[in-house]
């Protein structure tokens, strides 16, 4: 039974990252991945379980789409595991800067015929939280981002941080919404899903991205942070704070 | 060399300082300067007016900038701006508009700058555990992370120009909800304490608010602080699936210091933790660590910096 009166087609973007926990190692100027676990990006799962209510809601269908190589199809099957519909993989490799790589992923969603798009907030490796904004300029929609919270009924209102609390959006298709941590809980796979996931055939496309204009020359290690002092006993909070207006001068 | 402009960045009606921060990024990154003020009442750019380092201001004014919308904004900004390396502060908000206004003129974006050498610039990458330098070429748009570059002085004087700015709206407040506390939230503020799990109970960060509101800072929490207790609420989670802060000061109190708490606070430019167990991790990141329960440092530290400001 569906609400609307027209099926939404929902794309979901979700990258694979290293779990949080790993060591980042550099070898050769470059970060080492060659032995790191490697996760869905922990809001893409908020993501993606938000593109699954959406379609519960009024009805349509979603499709997962990440942009990697071969390993990158473990991503989809996560998410097919947990429901989506379709998976796709846009093969590409290379480094691409944010306009290079919007530019593949807003091609891709105008050519199919998506009507809303949602993503994580920021990616766990680059932390940039561009890629949302960006993909919905390039395809002249809204975006809202930093979303907590989205309701569907009465059309879509969504929930985003507004400076001294929450705005409440109203918000209409076509639209990108980038996700952060709710109260929603994500779902977790079932057997059957693990099942069907195994089985599902990834549908691959292969990309021709523009030349990127910002390149990376090299990944290294932060500078290591002076040992701080270390003080014993909660006494030592007065000299702490003495420190903090002498040496640090921030109080 | 390349003409740079500056969004300024705007907290609670006011231009905010970090402003001259991105004024001195703007000046590494090239040269002319043109500050872009985003106001609904031009009146907003006067108090900038001697600001230094920019050879023009522009006040950009329109009923668009009332409330945030991130495709009306990106079209009126662009519109006023001349063209160059855009500059924004790495708020959550600004970060949002630089990707936009990025894409809007088909250039790349780079996050989260916290160093700039020639063309090259440096941001966090893997939530602070490493570091990626990239190279510039041609036009971009950067943010830059608060605290990190000294700011501008303040003893310039610069015109103000007022440009009639206009964007069409593609979303629709229906509504602001105040917070029930009227605490700054952490990614507002200059100093935050925050409590862990080593709090007990969230009774007890009733210590942390007292201190905050000595100092003017923020309560934030650990996820696992945030995941235990119902009173605490997932906005105030520091941390990879939390916010992002830089802070002046941090105080982590009860926090074990997780790779992932980390992710969202080891920019802070001063750490201090509070901790019972003197091999906590949290202490290879603070400038200065007690090594004692909250229970015994807490009366302390409130009572003297309650001397220290009073
Ligand atoms: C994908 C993922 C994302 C995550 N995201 C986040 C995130 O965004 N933010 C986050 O914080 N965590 C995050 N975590 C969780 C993280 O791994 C830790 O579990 C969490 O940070 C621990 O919180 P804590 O330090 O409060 O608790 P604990 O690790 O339990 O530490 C409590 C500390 O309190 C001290 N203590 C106890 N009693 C006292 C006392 N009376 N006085 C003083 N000290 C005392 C103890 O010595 C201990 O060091 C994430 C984990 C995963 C897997
Ligand atoms: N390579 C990718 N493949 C699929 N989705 C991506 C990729 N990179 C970024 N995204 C999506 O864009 C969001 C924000 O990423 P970023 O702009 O890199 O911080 C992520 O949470 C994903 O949803």
């Amino acid at each position: 039974m569906f609400i609307g009166d027209t099926m939404v087609k929902i794309a979901v973007l979700v990258k694979q990252v290293p779990d949080t926990n790993s060591k980042i190692q550099i070898s050769n100027d470059r970060v080492d991945l060659s032995s790191v676990k490697m996760v869905m990006s922990p809001f893409d799962e908020f993501a993606v379980e938000n593109a699954l209510l959406h379609k519960e809601a009024v009805g349509g269908t979603v499709t997962a789409i990440t942009v990697g190589g071969n390993s990158a199809d473990k991503v989809l099957k996560d998410a097919k595991a947990i429901g989506v519909d379709e998976i796709v993989r846009l093969d590409c490799t290379e480094y691409m800067d944010s306009n290079a790589f919007q530019t593949v992923i807003s091609g891709v969603i105008s050519q199919d015929g998506y009507e809303v798009v949602y993503c994580g907030k920021s990616s766990a490796d680059t932390g940039s939280g561009s890629t949302g904004p960006g993909v919905a300029e390039k395809l002249g929609w809204a975006s809202v981002s930093n979303v907590t919270d989205i309701q569907f009924t009465d059309g879509m209102t969504v929930t985003v941080p507004a400076e001294g609390g929450n705005a409440i959006i109203n918000v209409s298709a076509p639209l990108v919404v980038s996700c952060d941590k709710g109260s929603i809980k994500v779902r977790k796979p079932n057997v059957k899903g693990i099942m069907m996931a195994k089985r599902a055939q990834v549908d691959v496309k292969s990309v021709n991205p523009n030349p990127s204009n910002v390149t990376v020359v090299s990944q290294t290690m932060p500078a290591e942070k002076p040992a701080g002092k270390k003080f014993e006993g909660g006494q030592s909070a007065e000299t702490v704070v003495q420190l903090l207006r002498e040496e640090a001068n921030i109080i | 060399m390349t003409e740079t402009v500056v969004i300024a960045e705007i907290n609670k009606g006011k231009v905010s300082p970090t402003t001259n921060e991105l004024i001195s990024a703007a000046n590494i990154l090239g040269s002319d300067c043109t500050l872009v003020i985003p106001c609904t009442d031009s009146s907003l750019a006067d108090q900038v007016s001697n600001i230094s380092g920019v050879s023009k201001i522009i006040a950009a004014k329109s009923s668009v900038f009332t409330n945030y919308d991130a495709s009306g904004w990106a079209q009126a900004l662009d519109s006023v701006a001349p063209q160059g390396i855009i500059v924004t502060a790495a708020s959550a908000q600004s970060k949002d508009l630089a990707a936009r206004i990025a894409a809007r003129r088909n250039v790349s974006v780079v996050q989260d700058v916290i160093s700039i050498v020639g063309t090259t610039l440096s941001t966090p990458i893997y939530s602070g555990k490493a570091i990626e330098n990239v190279a510039i070429n041609g036009n971009v748009v950067v943010s830059i992370r608060p605290n990190v570059f000294a700011g501008v002085s303040n003893d310039g004087s610069c015109e103000i120009q007022v440009i009639d700015a206009s964007g069409d709206l593609s979303t629709a407040v229906k509504e602001l909800v105040e917070r029930a506390s009227a605490r700054l939230d952490v990614s507002e503020a200059n100093i935050i304490i925050s409590g862990g799990r080593g709090m007990g109970s969230p009774d007890n960060f009733s210590h942390l608010e007292a201190i905050a509101d000595t100092l003017g800072a923020a309560v934030g929490a650990s996820r696992a602080a945030v995941d235990t207790w119902d009173d605490i609420p997932h906005s105030m989670q520091v941390g990879q699936t939390g916010k992002t802060v830089n802070p002046n000061l941090y105080i982590a109190v009860g926090i074990s210091g997780a790779i992932q708490h980390l992710a969202g606070m080891r920019s802070s430019k001063y750490i201090v933790a509070i901790n019972k167990d003197a091999d906590a991790p949290i202490f290879q990141y603070a400038d200065y660590g007690i090594v004692s329960t909250w229970e015994e440092a807490l009366p302390v530290l409130s009572s003297a910096l309650s001397n220290m400001l009073s």
